[in-house]
């Protein structure tokens, strides 16, 4: 600690947009949740509607987190309250995004397959996705296809996500992937899959759009992926 | 004092309370590992080969060997996987796979009593593997899950490892044949990782007497400097009571860490492998010699 710690103290109220929101991103990078919530609240008493804050503050801030996730500069529990923090202004932000029928960039039901119980990677995928202004339901771990359709059901997502990390469970993505060509709605969502033992060949075997090797990829995956989709809509 | 002992044809290993750790080399396992994937799939072990033979040489008293390759016939490569390794190691070796038809192959081709990995407490894994292990007389890891995760509670996941190692002695599998994995979490994404292992490790040893491994490695995902974290890890572990690891001996960081823990357990009798191991090998003493355990002459024939 510097003995000066304290006169770095800023007041957020005091700075303009432009350097209130680079602020932001810094903030987001250091995991500071209360200077998050903070400066989101000046933002929108500043007349900024969220959709705006959500993009040019929070968004651009996560991607900065993403890329240096990404290149091996933030590691694992700096990206968590990065995402933490993401989290607070999110708080604020969504019952206003609901309110104003703003869309997220995309939406995405994410889950561990059905016999697997590993969470934790696919949580921060969850969180990246997030970041990158996602709308995403976790189903959590364990997930068959059955709560995967009543998800897609109920959502509508862009995305259908699904994590396995063990030899055995990874073949149910297949399964998964196969009920939604039966029911004829597989080319209505873009799938991708994720986890230790997967790998590119996997993937394109049963017939996903994308393997994603960890959750940074996994976020600019989803939103190359995205835009592509909507651009030829 | 609970031994689990493990065999290859020609040697035995003992994992035990107050007995040096047992390090299981974690290498050969082509999770992760793209090349070795794709040429284990061709067809082509030589990198195998190469890993087992390295990882002893760097002191690794047993060998894990998972063959888990996407769309390739796991049970053909684990029983080559074996197979080869046997017969380039004397070490006595740990056979993983989540698929069970695989663990069936690796143990239809293995000399001596292996180390079957693993048993988790979800009831359908419990009855395909106990039987298997029982009938091959091996012993077996059994992972602290069930069918609801990998609690963050350890009161839970000691009542799974209990279970377990209940339903494996109904299979007349004795517990002293049961390695408890208590289920490693990394630290950067759980800060209670490390003292949730470190508290059941105790638990384990002192109330179900159970040895103990786990995957080490698993502790420092997403940090940087990581060899540090698994090594510094491996010693406190070893502190609680842990008996074995799956490691890889050939991170120095991590292989010291393990050999001085052994040796502050008391483990080392007169610490004897710390100093074979550390010795200044070109220091010639008064009368020319190198130490101690060189003046024997040869016996005869």
């Amino acid at each position: 600690m510097s003995d000066d710690a304290a006169d770095d103290e800023i007041d957020l109220s005091s700075l303009n947009d432009e350097d209130l929101t680079a602020q932001m991103h810094d903030d987001l990078y250091d995991g500071l949740a209360e200077e998050i919530d903070e400066a989101t609240r000046i933002l929108l008493n500043r007349g900024w509607g969220p959709e705006k804050v959500l993009n040019v503050a929070l968004v651009e801030g996560m991607r900065i987190v993403g890329i240096d996730f990404r290149d091996g500069i933030l590691f694992v529990p700096e990206v968590l309250l990065a995402a933490n923090a993401m989290k607070a202004g999110m708080a604020i932000l969504r019952p206003l995004l609901v309110e104003t029928g703003a869309e997220p960039i995309g939406t995405v039901v994410i889950g561990t397959v059905k016999g697997d119980i590993h969470d934790i990677g696919k949580n921060l995928v969850a969180m990246m996705l997030e970041g990158a202004g996602f709308e995403v339901f976790n189903l959590g771990i364990n997930t068959d296809v059955d709560e995967f359709l009543a998800a897609i059901e109920e959502h509508k997502p862009d995305i259908i996500g699904m994590s396995a990390l063990l030899t055995t469970t990874m073949p149910y993505m297949r399964v998964v992937i196969d009920t939604l060509t039966e029911k004829g709605i597989r080319d209505d969502h873009i799938v991708l899959v994720g986890g230790a033992p997967l790998n590119e060949e996997f993937s394109e075997a049963i017939g996903a759009d994308a393997y994603c090797r960890d959750a940074a990829v996994a976020a600019e995956t989803a939103s190359a992926l995205v835009m592509a989709r909507r651009a030829t809509a | 004092m609970t031994e689990t002992i493990l065999s290859s044809a020609t040697r035995e290993v003992v994992i035990g309370f107050d007995r040096p750790f047992v390090m299981i080399g974690e290498r050969i396992n082509p999770t992760g590992r793209k090349l070795l994937a794709q040429e284990m799939k061709d067809g082509d072990f030589s990198r195998v080969e190469a890993d087992a033979i390295a990882q002893v040489e760097a002191g690794a008293h047993m060998l894990d060997v998972n063959a888990g390759i996407p769309l390739a016939d796991e049970p053909a490569l684990m029983a080559r996987a074996i197979k080869l390794v046997q017969s380039v190691t004397d070490v006595p070796l740990s056979i993983d796979s989540s698929i069970i038809e695989a663990l069936e192959a690796g143990i239809e081709v293995y000399e001596g009593k292996p180390l079957i990995n693993s048993v988790t407490g979800e009831d359908e894994v419990l009855e395909r593997v106990l039987p298997l292990v029982a009938k091959a007389g091996a012993a077996v890891v059994a992972i602290s899950n069930d069918e609801t995760g990998i609690s963050e509670d350890p009161d839970v996941r000691f009542a799974v490892a209990k279970r377990i190692v209940e339903r494996a002695a109904d299979y007349g599998i004795p517990a002293s044949d049961v390695v408890v994995d208590p289920l490693v979490m990394p630290i950067g994404a759980m800060g209670t990782a490390g003292q949730q292992v470190f508290a059941l490790v105790r638990r384990l040893r002192d109330e179900l007497h159970v040895n103990t491994t786990c995957g080490a490695s698993n502790v420092s995902f997403g940090l940087p400097n990581r060899h540090a974290v698994t090594g510094t890890f491996l010693s406190m572990a070893i502190g609680a009571g842990m008996t074995s690891a799956i490691m890889n001996p050939m991170h120095a960081e991590v292989k010291t860490a393990v050999t001085a823990a052994d040796v502050l357990a008391g483990h080392d009798l007169n610490c004897a492998s710390w100093i074979a191991s550390f010795r200044d090998p070109n220091a010639t003493g008064a009368g020319g010699r190198r130490g101690r355990g060189g003046r024997r002459r040869a016996a005869p024939g």
